[in-house]
């Protein structure tokens, strides 16, 4: 019964979250100076009006607000005006599967190179081994993608050949773009997991296990491991949300289809329902995943509840 | 590789090409046996820690053993055919395109690279000659002649030319396309290409409500007459513009009403088009695919099976695609490679002219630059050389006029040069003793580096010249740029301009009263009336002169103080045949042929 009146809680939070994220998107966007309509080359003021006309601009802004939310609940994002002949949702229809396979496949190379790492400068802790991965973590943690990116596609594609360096349709290039995103997330994990693993080995069941004589590895892998890494699984749905949303610069080096690259051109283009349309995404995405980090961290560990 | 031998791109990556087995183990391995060496030194405290040490090495060593052999596959996979050479041989055109494409409705587009996509798919009334920017190719009109004095142009069309799904391409397509972008309800951003025919701009205002009133006529399905608001000797010139591109009415009208802007006919299935192409697939950021159109009228001479558009805004990207074998052709190229392939002698780096200038406006209607002289004062201040050697560094033409002289025509009057002597003259006869003198006032552009760089050389040169110290320079992003501009809040703005057809006024034609592209409140009268007589001269050569005489006004009067004249420069595979360098740089797709050049491929070891 408490559980379900949390989940109700939290489920009432995000919602209204949600919405508040919807109407500031809304009124930011059309607060910003210049217009969808304005290009370099002039268009006549007659035109501009009949444009501001058909499309409804002509009318008080919370009007707008208000038939923009009537066919949002219907399910309708609007049409995009940087991709004209495209409504917002086929373009994210498009887009979001490019971005989840690009983050899916990113968490899981950040999964496979960092918790070895973390564990491995667990077991050596304060040696020689340890600071190196660490520093290479954290070197790893400061180079920002736009850096990490255009390395790999010199290094991986273009000298060595084994991947192509941009373009999406029959190409391996989203494979760098996995693993850009894919080594940047591993460090901050490698770094997540030595640090709970740590945590775990110094506790007392471990130094009993060590007095009995279990074998170091058995220790590290069958004890200690199962503890150390449920930070980062409580860790998972955020990094998603960062790896869908922050494919931005991936998507550019790489020139894949993905929702990051019209998220950023949508506000540079004024398209109004196109920023909209992607920042809901997002948002949707990002409070979801909490949502469901809470709820499993709530059945988890009941404390959490009632400090929720 | 199309280079014969490594080439350096960035200092940071100065490697050879491919790196030898050996090398790859030292650069790529070192580290992970540094730590395996590292864990030795921890490991020696403990027997326990020595036998977890030798699990582990023996796994970093399966890892050397896994990655030798992927490298030593790789060294094999880099031989494979690249994706150019396939695409050669099945001769599809792989080119970089810019930015996506905005949409793909000749009434709907006004950028570059949206043009580059409908040139493929719908033809005009006349088209680009592949050569020469003079010629006119015989289009959807096989023969064409004007009256007189040039303001009824009849166009004769072939009874040949077919829609890309059987249909005739009649007289009645183009009269119906020329309503359509000139409706007030399509409110088309470029309708005022039309503009040259009888009542197209009354009838785009809504001052009139009967399309049967503008200049265009099917006399027959074959024959169209153009009536036009004053005598236009180079109509076959405007006429190739995308405006003026046909669309097909039973398509439109099954997928809306005539003036409807968002619907599905540009898609591809829907999409029936005229040109030696039609659109076979479009995916948003990722790429355009065109393919030959069987019922078009001229498809034997159709060198290219298809074309595959890439949207690349990223220039880096986009080279490293081309160096990777994935392009023909780069749309352009960051100028900070320019030079590294210039060094090389790189055969695949193209320089040509282009149709286009890079200049200042300057707000005449807002102190200081209300004053003529003061606007010459900066005018010949500016070293355009300087800025186009050492900050462009493109291969740009310093601009001593404004319209760009194109080879076989008009030149501008050389008004505009470097000379500080002169500029300090008219400083002081514009009432300033010095520079110090003179208010503050700003130079804004849109946030680039580029724009940064050269804002900042010419407010060097401002200050060095006229002691000029109150000039700031203020970046604003491109549409808030935009619209400061449009409500006349700037002293002094960035601007950019390309021609649009082959004739001077699509240069000069901005400047005059009120219209909506001048921005700088100027206003000349003689101008005007130069730009107006021009129309009615009896030759190209007296034309030219006239509007030789109006320039010189305008340069006179420096409401734009300009720069320099814009120059392609790109990157093409040797497979390319047929790419000839044009002024407006349309190329007309058909005539270009895919011809493996031997070339490449063969750098691979």
């Amino acid at each position: 019964m408490e559980t379900a009146r949390f989940i109700l809680s939290r489920f009432l939070q995000s919602v209204f979250a949600l919405v508040c994220i919807i109407a500031i998107t809304f009124f930011l966007a059309r607060l910003a100076p210049g217009g969808p309509f304005l290009d370099e080359k002039a268009v006549p003021e007659h035109l501009l009006e009949k444009m501001q006309e058909k499309y409804g601009f002509d009318r008080p802004l919370i009007v707008q607000f208000g038939i923009y939310l009537g066919n949002l609940v219907q399910g309708d994002l609007g049409p995009s005006f940087g991709n004209k002949g495209y409504s917002v949702n086929e373009i994210i229809a498009q887009g979001f599967p490019v971005s989840l396979m690009l983050g899916v496949v990113g968490l899981g190379i950040a999964l496979a190179i960092g918790i070895p790492i973390g564990v491995f400068a667990a077991a050596r802790k304060n040696t020689a081994t340890d600071y190196i991965l660490m520093t290479i973590a954290m070197i790893g943690i400061c180079l920002p993608t736009f850096v990490i990116a255009p390395l790999l596609g010199e290094w991986l594609a273009i000298h060595l050949g084994w991947f192509d360096v941009a373009f999406w349709e029959g190409s391996s290039a989203w494979v760098l773009g996995s693993l850009t995103l894919g080594l940047y997330y591993s460090a901050y994990i490698a770094r997540l997991t030595r640090g709970s693993m740590l945590d775990v080995l110094n506790q007392d069941f471990i130094r009993t296990a060590r007095s009995k004589g279990v074998s170091p590895l058995k220790i590290l892998f069958k004890h200690a491991f199962r503890g150390g890494i449920t930070p980062v699984v409580a860790y998972l749905g955020p990094a998603l949300a960062g790896l869908l949303g922050g494919s931005f610069v991936v998507e550019t080096v790489f020139g894949l289809p993905g929702l990051g690259q019209h998220f950023i051109k949508a506000a540079t283009n004024r398209d109004y329902w196109l920023i909209n349309g992607t920042v809901t995404v997002f948002a949707v995405l990002i409070i979801l995943m909490n949502f469901v980090v809470d709820v499993v961290q709530a059945w988890l560990d009941p404390r959490t509840k009632s400090k929720g | 590789m199309i280079s014969p031998r490594p080439r350096k791109i960035d200092p940071s990556l100065a490697q050879p090409c491919f790196v030898s087995v050996p090398t790859l183990f030292d650069r790529r391995l070192n580290p992970v046996s540094f730590a395996l060496v590292g864990s030795g030194d921890g490991a020696r405290k403990g027997a326990k820690a020595q036998r977890h040490y030798s699990s582990c090495s023996a796994a970093l060593r399966l890892c050397v053993i896994l990655s030798s052999a992927i490298i030593a596959f790789s060294q094999t996979s880099c031989r494979k055919e690249r994706k150019v050479d396939i695409a050669t041989r099945e001769k599809i055109l792989l080119l970089g395109n810019g930015d996506e494409p905005k949409a793909l409705d000749p009434h709907l587009v006004s950028s570059v690279g949206d043009s580059n996509i409908l040139r493929a798919t719908l033809e005009g009334l006349t088209t680009f000659h592949p050569a020469d920017d003079t010629k006119h190719e015989p289009g959807v009109a096989e023969r064409w002649e004007p009256n007189e004095d040039f303001t009824e142009w009849k166009f004769f069309l072939r009874k040949n030319a077919k829609w890309s799904n059987g249909d005739p391409v009649t007289a009645h397509d183009f009269v119906y396309s020329y309503n359509r972008i000139l409706h007030p309800e399509m409110a088309a951003p470029y309708a005022s290409m039309l503009y040259f025919l009888k009542n197209g701009e009354a009838f785009n205002k809504g001052e009139i409500e009967d399309f049967a009133e503008v200049g265009v006529k099917a006399e027959n399905d074959y024959l169209l007459v153009c009536t036009l608001e004053r005598p236009t000797p180079f109509l076959p010139d405007v006429v190739k513009h995308t405006t003026w591109l046909p669309v097909h009415q039973p398509t439109i009208e099954k997928f809306g009403t005539m003036t409807e802007a968002f619907t599905d006919w540009q898609k591809p299935g829907n999409h029936v088009s005229n040109g030696a192409f039609q659109l076979t697939e479009w995916r948003i950021n990722a790429h355009v695919k065109v393919r030959r159109n069987p019922h078009y009228w001229d498809a034997k001479n159709v060198k290219p099976n298809g074309i595959n558009f890439y949207p690349i805004p990223n220039s880096f990207t986009e080279e490293k695609a081309f160096r990777n074998g994935l392009l023909h052709y780069t749309y352009i190229i960051p100028s900070n490679l320019i030079s590294h392939y210039r060094d090389d002698n790189d055969p695949s780096l193209r320089s040509e002219t282009y149709a286009g200038v890079y200049f200042y406006r300057c707000n005449t209607k807002e102190k200081p630059m209300d004053n003529v002289d003061f606007r010459r004062a900066l005018a010949y201040a500016i070293n355009q050389e300087t800025i186009v050697k050492y900050v462009k560094m493109g291969g740009e033409q310093p601009a001593y006029g404004y319209t760009p002289p194109s080879e076989v025509g008009y030149k501008p009057p050389n008004v505009i040069e470097h000379d500080p002597q002169k500029a300090r003259e008219f400083l002081k006869k514009a009432g300033y003793e010095s520079g110090k003198d003179v208010p503050e006032f700003t130079v804004l552009f849109n946030t680039t580096e580029e724009h940064k760089s050269i804002a900042v050389a010419i407010q060097d040169m401002w200050k060095k010249t006229l002691g000029i110290e109150k000039v700031k320079i203020e970046n604003q992003e491109w549409k808030v740029f935009q619209q400061t501009l449009f409500d006349m809040k700037y002293d002094v703005g960035r601007a950019g301009w390309i021609g649009d057809y082959g004739d001077p006024t699509t240069f000069l034609g901005m400047w005059q009263t009120d219209d909506s592209n001048n921005y700088t409140g100027w206003s000349n009268a003689d101008f005007d009336r130069l730009l107006k007589e021009s129309s009615y001269a009896k030759s190209t050569k007296d034309r030219y002169r006239i509007l030789g005489e109006a320039e010189a006004i305008l340069l006179d009067e420096v409401p734009i103080l300009p720069i320099y004249w814009y120059t392609r420069v790109y990157l093409i595979s040797p497979d390319v045949k047929n790419w000839n360098p044009l002024l407006l740089d349309n190329h007309p797709y058909k005539h270009i042929d895919l011809v493996p050049s031997g070339q490449t491929g063969k750098e691979t070891e």
